[in-house]
């Protein structure tokens, strides 16, 4: 009578996989359409470079190069120039005048965003960094001081 | 025997298959959507309104594959694999009811090819023929995985067919008749009816594993013998070996529809033959539903279990459900 028992005890098993796979199909999938749909990101969240300017539209980059020296990959290039009279970018005496970020090498990993003075360069939130062309990688410093809009919701702290 | 009679079963014939292989298209299409639900994810969802598309990008994208013959191969056979393999499924769909009579241009035409008087026979015997498709595959394949594969599909196949045959030989017994006509259509007592559902849980098993589905799969196995006795198919061949795995189960559900759930019958179905088709293939979507959530249940058996759950479980239940239908036959 074992084998009896053996085949009820096994039906109720299958029994009850078939009604977990069943609770599972009548729920919302949790699928995120990725490019379509925002995705949800934590603050700290480490994307794509910006460059930042203060409230009066200057720079804030000095060109001070310490981003350029703290990178483990040798991704960033900063060639900086003297601040005129006529032409001023930044509030300091110098600013940048090449800023190149090359994402083919870039890790990501933010050491450039600590060794900032001025908190110039930091990591955004845009995490979309596909491109057709290899010379489509190579940030220059429009694509730096305009970023574009990421499409993510950032999850609060709670 | 005249003409208009071999234009209807011809035409009978081509319908037949193109709802057979647009129900193998779509049924993929269903099976990625319904298995992506239970796993909670959306399933494909790209071309065209709710991917509706997708079965002709996979028919293309199969189509214009290279095709390649290797060099080991038995290469007659190896082309007549899957011939073989869609060619019985697609003729065990014959015998199968799918409609009440139609009255068209003042003659009778039955929805069913042929009404043959062996019916249950003919159709075990093309699944039976449909296993050689695969069993040459693999052997001519010049594959150990598929040769394996191969071995294993026969081994199964052989396993499976004897519960199979003797759940169907009782209600056979029971109906006292080998035409699905008329098991479909004769008229039981209410313990009769219950006694025929019993049956269906383990005849619904044995088919689950004579049609190569989830979870014995295992002339596929896909993670153990690289898919088994295809490994060595691509292209348009294998697709053709998918076809005669989904027409198979698309038949098999259908059996099943006729068998226990009284095919195209429901209310109004014999005023409005329309009605009694679409009884037909609602039931037997339900029973392909049944299928894929099974494939969504359970992980795949170890080979072992696979046969000890044949010959020691399905067999013996098997036999105690013909002698249980004999003695109620007799009795009752």
């Amino acid at each position: 009578m074992s084998g009896l028992k053996e085949l009820v005890e096994g039906t109720k098993q299958l029994a009850q996989a078939m009604e977990v796979t069943f609770k599972e199909a009548v729920q919302p999938p949790l699928t995120v359409e990725s490019p379509v749909e925002p995705i949800a990101i934590y603050p700290r969240f480490r994307g794509r470079h910006e460059l930042r300017r203060y409230e009066n539209g200057m720079e804030r980059c000095v060109g001070c190069s310490l981003c350029e020296a703290a990178c483990p990959t040798g991704a960033i290039h900063v060639e900086a120039a003297e601040n005129t009279e006529e032409e001023r970018h930044s509030p300091g005496e110098r600013y940048a005048k090449v800023y190149e970020v090359n994402l083919l090498r870039c890790i990501l990993c933010g050491d450039c965003t600590r060794a900032c003075p001025t908190e110039a360069i930091v990591l955004g939130h845009n995490y979309a960094l596909a491109n057709y062309q290899r010379q489509d990688f190579i940030l220059t410093k429009e694509d730096l001081l305009n970023p574009p809009e990421p499409n993510v919701i950032v999850r609060v702290k709670e | 025997m005249d003409w208009t009679y071999l234009l209807i079963v011809t035409v009978e014939i081509i319908f037949v298959i193109v709802a057979l292989l647009g129900g193998f298209a779509y049924m993929t299409l269903v099976e990625r959507k319904v298995i992506g639900r239970f796993q909670l994810r959306i399933g494909p969802n790209q071309a065209g309104p709710y991917a509706l598309l997708q079965p002709i990008a996979d028919a293309v994208k199969m189509i214009f594959k290279e095709e390649i013959i290797v060099s080991n191969a038995d290469k007659v056979v190896y082309m007549l694999a899957p011939a073989i393999s869609v060619g019985f499924a697609l003729s065990a769909f014959a015998v199968v009811p799918f409609g009440p009579a139609v009255h068209l241009f003042g003659r009778e035409i039955p929805l069913q090819i042929a009404d043959v008087n062996i019916g249950v026979l003919y159709i075990l015997a093309m699944g039976g023929i449909g296993t050689y498709g695969l069993v040459l595959a693999g052997w001519s394949s010049g594959n150990n995985y598929s040769l394996l594969g191969a071995m294993r599909t026969t081994a199964q196949m052989v396993s499976y067919e004897l519960p199979m045959g003797i759940f169907v030989a009782s209600v056979v017994l029971g109906a006292g008749t080998l035409t699905l006509n008329g098991i479909m259509s004769v008229q039981r007592p209410w313990y009769m009816w219950l006694w025929l559902w019993v049956a269906f849980p383990f005849y619904f098993t044995v088919m689950l594993a004579e049609t190569n589905r989830s979870p014995f799969d295992f002339p596929e196995t896909e993670n153990e013998l690289i898919s088994g006795f295809q490994t060595e198919y691509g292209g348009i061949k294998f697709a053709l070996f998918f076809m005669a795995e989904y027409i198979n189960m698309i038949t098999a559900a259908a059996v099943m529809t006729v068998v226990f759930f009284g095919g195209w019958r429901g209310p109004l179905a014999a005023q409005f033959p329309l009605l009694g088709i679409f009884y037909f293939v609602l039931k037997t979507f339900i029973i392909l539903l049944l299928f894929l959530w099974v494939r969504a249940s359970f992980p795949r058996l170890r080979y072992d279990q696979l046969m000890s759950f044949s010959w020691k479980l399905m067999l013996p239940i098997s036999l105690i459900y013909l002698a249980g239908t004999a003695v109620l036959v007799v009795l009752v």
